[in-house]
């Protein structure tokens, strides 16, 4: 048999069309969102440092869906519906997570159906209340108090206190144009603390900064800090 | 008549071959394959089952698994277009640098198993072999330990007895320090059934078994004292962190290990001095495979046209010398790890670029800034106008102008006029640095020199190079006895080590046992085992990576200051770009002037979390396995 334009034309279209099965998996449809809390303040945390785990049971194997908290201590996951646990994995986070008598990590249970909003309540070290940023004379000043939420024997000294500026609105130790430290045993007044900074210049002039103060915690790896706030001047 | 008879023979004959049994006639030795019995018979057979085993050591930096082995940690910049992670990143997963290869810890668990079982070997082969599998295994472990912390210890084949059931094969993780422990007591065990040879150094030998003992006491030692310091990093069943009253136990083990060494009972090994230029001398260390190399102790070893080579000199050669058009230079040391080289009268400083009143220094020559430093500083790294094989390297960023400007260009052979001159000429360096940041030519103003080959065509990829790797050196025995000596107490017998060391350098001047502090002895381990595979593992096991590598950026200013501190900061590679000064009728006119620049590409900041002390068990094998524990802070 002779090979003609319409047969390989055919063959082609019947390829094409064997690849029009649909998917058989649908894609996970599912948020799951919420956002670090104490007492209904949230917690603002460094971007991507401070992971979380969701657990699903039933399922052969037990790999978590992992992920990591904004900067303003939101999170969000996109999944199917189902059962899931909710932890913090031992040592991440400015707060304390509650550990069960047998030695592993509390879990919070979630039944997925539908979108869900579920807050992560959590007890911070320490607060930081009343940040008020302002720009004046070239310099970002903050002005805010210091609460000391834990106090019982796992109380944590302050390592230092910081006041972070950067361009734009990631502002955590890693990244930053400008930073001013105090350190914890400066403190005279932890209800009214003062940091100021010259403000940085940028190779592109803008009238505006982001900036926010945070709380190093002696022997916690991460920092708690302010919301991030646009000081414009 | 006389066909009958043919007939008759034929028939007679096919019946005879049909006598043969069945279960001769089906079963027939395969030829294809070895079975274990023949080959633990014969001893080269059992040496060529070694050799593969050998093959699969673990190192962290290693000549044949690329040059990115010996990149990260500050110390160097990656001038290489896929490589910018390494100065991009934000942190280092919890993964990263991670093993857990139960398959080969079982390959060495079978291997001495049927050493032992062999019949037919004869006795002093059959104890070396068996030996020579218990160090293998033990050096593994060594390699777990550092990475996971403790894991669980199988010194046995395990057999699964198809039931279904699992639980007879999950073992839960040994503690850190009975891991520590089984190092060093394979080590005591097999030391003396090892050679005593100088010679030998890609098998196993009694040195060899000494040197890893030294150096695992020396790790379980710190971690015990230091970890201390980093109280979040352990967990309740000692499966991560040492108790802090074994220390002393471990410093003694590691001073006596390496002592033993010393003495010249596991054969004469002594430091390399055969070079007349100290830093040709301490390069050549890496480059000379001949006898007259007392100093390497165990190596892998590698050989040109015969199959077994590597690409390091291809991918970290100069750019103008380079044998290999577009395969260059990817290995540029830092100048974080340039200045902490030591001047020759045992005091630290930065590179001097400006004088005491701020102006700009001008030099004569290339290579002045760095005159009257530790031989080593040479010996490591490849300084500007360095002769390499056939030419001078040309290491400079561009003519700076008496106003300030500067005039580049992003290649050598792009030219440019210069003010009051129609004539182009050329602008930047063949080398580099180019202000656009151009990959494969030096982005720091410099190139790695340890374990670049010299031999023709080494750079070549057809050829590829066979400088051997050094696992372990005379030269870090001697300072581990000197860490261990400085950690109990004994400063005198640490001075008279680390002095050895650092004679052999030049430094000439000897230190008083009351100069030997915990900073001296970082500081000195840098200076003598850059890119030997030794920066993260030490900084791990002194607990100072998360002050080392603490994430925040490195500005100028805590780059050239408190350069002697064991925990200052090194989260960014700079780099030291010279400049040739352009003011024709100026005294300074051709002469050199050096600027600390941050390549563009350093946007990332090194972040060494809690976390990353002990690499993350995943989570399938904890899946697989419920009784391994997780890691602390992941």
């Amino acid at each position: 048999m002779k090979i003609k334009f319409h047969h390989i034309a055919i063959f082609i279209l019947l390829l094409s069309a064997a690849g029009c099965k649909l998917d058989n998996v649908k894609p996970p449809s599912i948020k799951l969102t919420g956002q670090l809390m104490y007492k209904g303040s949230p917690i603002g945390v460094e971007y991507n440092q401070v992971p979380f785990q969701l657990y699903q049971t039933g399922y052969k194997g037990n790999t978590p869906i992992t992920g990591t908290f904004d900067q303003d201590g939101t999170y969000s996951v996109l999944t199917f519906s189902g059962n899931y646990k909710f932890t913090i994995p031992g040592g991440q986070g400015p707060f304390q997570w509650k550990e069960l008598p047998s030695g592993g990590r509390d879990t919070i249970n979630i039944a997925l159906t539908g979108d869900q909003t579920v807050n992560i309540e959590v007890t911070p070290y320490y607060m930081i209340r009343n940040a008020q940023l302002a720009a004046a004379g070239g310099k970002i000043t903050a002005n805010f108090s210091i609460e000391k939420v834990i106090t019982d024997a796992t109380a944590k000294n302050i390592q230092t206190v910081s006041l972070f500026v950067n361009k734009t609105q990631f502002v955590s130790p890693g990244d930053h144009a400008a930073e001013a430290d105090l350190d914890g045993g400066a403190i005279a007044d932890p209800s009214n603390v003062s940091l100021n900074v010259a403000i940085p210049t940028f190779p592109v002039t803008q009238n505006y900064v982001y900036a926010r103060v945070g709380i190093r915690i002696a022997g916690v790896e991460d920092m708690i800090f302010s919301p991030v706030v646009k000081v414009s001047y | 008549m006389k066909k009958i008879f043919t007939i008759a023979m034929i028939s007679v004959l096919i019946s005879a071959e049909s006598c043969k049994k069945d279960s001769d006639f089906l079963n027939v030795p395969p030829k294809s394959v070895v079975t274990t019995d023949v080959v633990f018979s014969d001893p080269a057979l059992v040496l060529s089952v070694l050799g593969d085993l050998y093959n699969r050591v673990l190192d962290f930096s290693s000549l044949d698994n690329g040059w990115t082995t010996f990149a990260d940690f500050g110390e160097s910049f990656p001038s290489d277009n896929g490589s910018y992670g390494f100065v991009q990143n934000r942190s280092w997963d919890y993964g990263t640098w991670g093993t857990w290869d139960y398959g080969y810890v079982r390959d060495l668990n079978l291997f001495i198993d049927n050493v032992t079982a062999s019949t037919k070997l004869l006795a002093a082969d059959k104890s070396r072999f068996l030996a020579e599998g218990r160090f293998l295994r033990a050096s593994y472990y060594f390699e777990m330990v550092k990475r996971m912390g403790g894991v669980p210890l199988i010194t046995k084949t395990l057999t699964y007895d198809n039931s279904g059931n699992v639980v007879g094969l999950q073992f839960p993780r040994s503690k850190e320090s009975d891991i520590y422990d089984f190092v060093i007591s394979e080590a005591e065990a097999i030391k003396g059934t090892l050679p005593s040879d100088p010679t030998e150094k890609s098998r196993a030998t009694k040195a060899a078994a000494l040197a890893m003992e030294a150096r695992a006491a020396l790790y379980a030692g710190s971690i015990a004292k230091y970890g201390a310091t980093t109280p979040q990093v352990s967990l309740s069943g000692g499966e991560v962190s040492i108790p802090a009253s074994m220390a002393s136990g471990y410093y003694t083990k590691a001073l006596n290990a390496a002592k033993e060494i010393i003495s010249g009972s596991a054969g004469s090994y002594k430091l390399y001095q055969v070079l007349p230029n100290l830093s040709d001398n301490f390069a050549a260390i890496f480059l000379d495979k001949s006898s007259v190399n007392q100093e390497s102790i165990w190596v892998e070893d590698f050989k040109a046209l015969a199959g077994k080579v590597h690409s390091f000199t291809t991918n970290d050669q100069p750019y103008s010398v380079s044998d290999e058009a577009s395969d260059a230079g990817r290995l540029d040391p830092s100048l974080n790890l340039v200045q902490s080289f030591e001047k020759l009268d045992n005091t630290f400083a930065p590179i001097a670029t400006k004088d005491a009143s701020g102006n700009p220094i001008y030099y004569a020559d290339q290579q002045d800034p760095f005159a009257g430093r530790d031989a080593r500083l040479a010996g490591t790294v490849m300084l500007p106008h360095f002769f390499w094989k056939t030419a001078y390297i040309d290491i400079w960023g561009g003519y700076l102008l008496a106003n300030g400007n500067i005039i580049s260009s992003d290649d050598a052979t792009h030219y440019a006029a210069l003010p009051g001159s129609p004539t182009l000429v050329q602008v930047v360096g063949k080398d580099g640095p180019t202000p656009t940041g151009e990959p494969l030519r030096t982005q720091t103003g410099f190139y790695v020199r340890k374990y670049l080959d010299p031999a023709t065509g080494s750079g070549r990829r057809g050829r590829q190079s066979d400088v051997n790797f050094i696992r372990y050196r005379y030269a870090e025995v001697l300072l581990n006895a000197a860490e261990a000596a400085y950690e109990l107490g004994q400063t005198s017998d640490a001075a008279l080590y680390m002095n050895q060391v650092r004679a052999r350098a030049g430094l000439t001047t000897p230190l008083a046992a009351g100069d030997i502090t915990f900073d001296r002895i970082v500081h000195e381990r840098r200076a003598e085992l850059s890119f030997e595979g030794h920066v993260l593992f030490d900084m791990k096991r002194w607990r100072i990576a998360t002050k080392v590598w603490d994430g925040n950026p490195e500005s100028l200013n805590d780059l050239t200051s408190n350069i002697s501190s064991a925990t200052k900061r090194n989260t960014q590679p700079w780099g030291l770009y010279p400049y040739k000064y352009y003011s024709p009728g100026s005294p300074n006119d051709g002469k050199w002037v050096f600027r600390e620049v941050l390549p563009s590409p350093v946007t990332g900041v090194l972040n060494f979390r809690l976390g990353n002390y002990y690499s993350q068990i995943n989570d399938g094998i904890i899946s697989a396995n419920p009784k391994i524990k997780r890691q602390p802070n992941q």
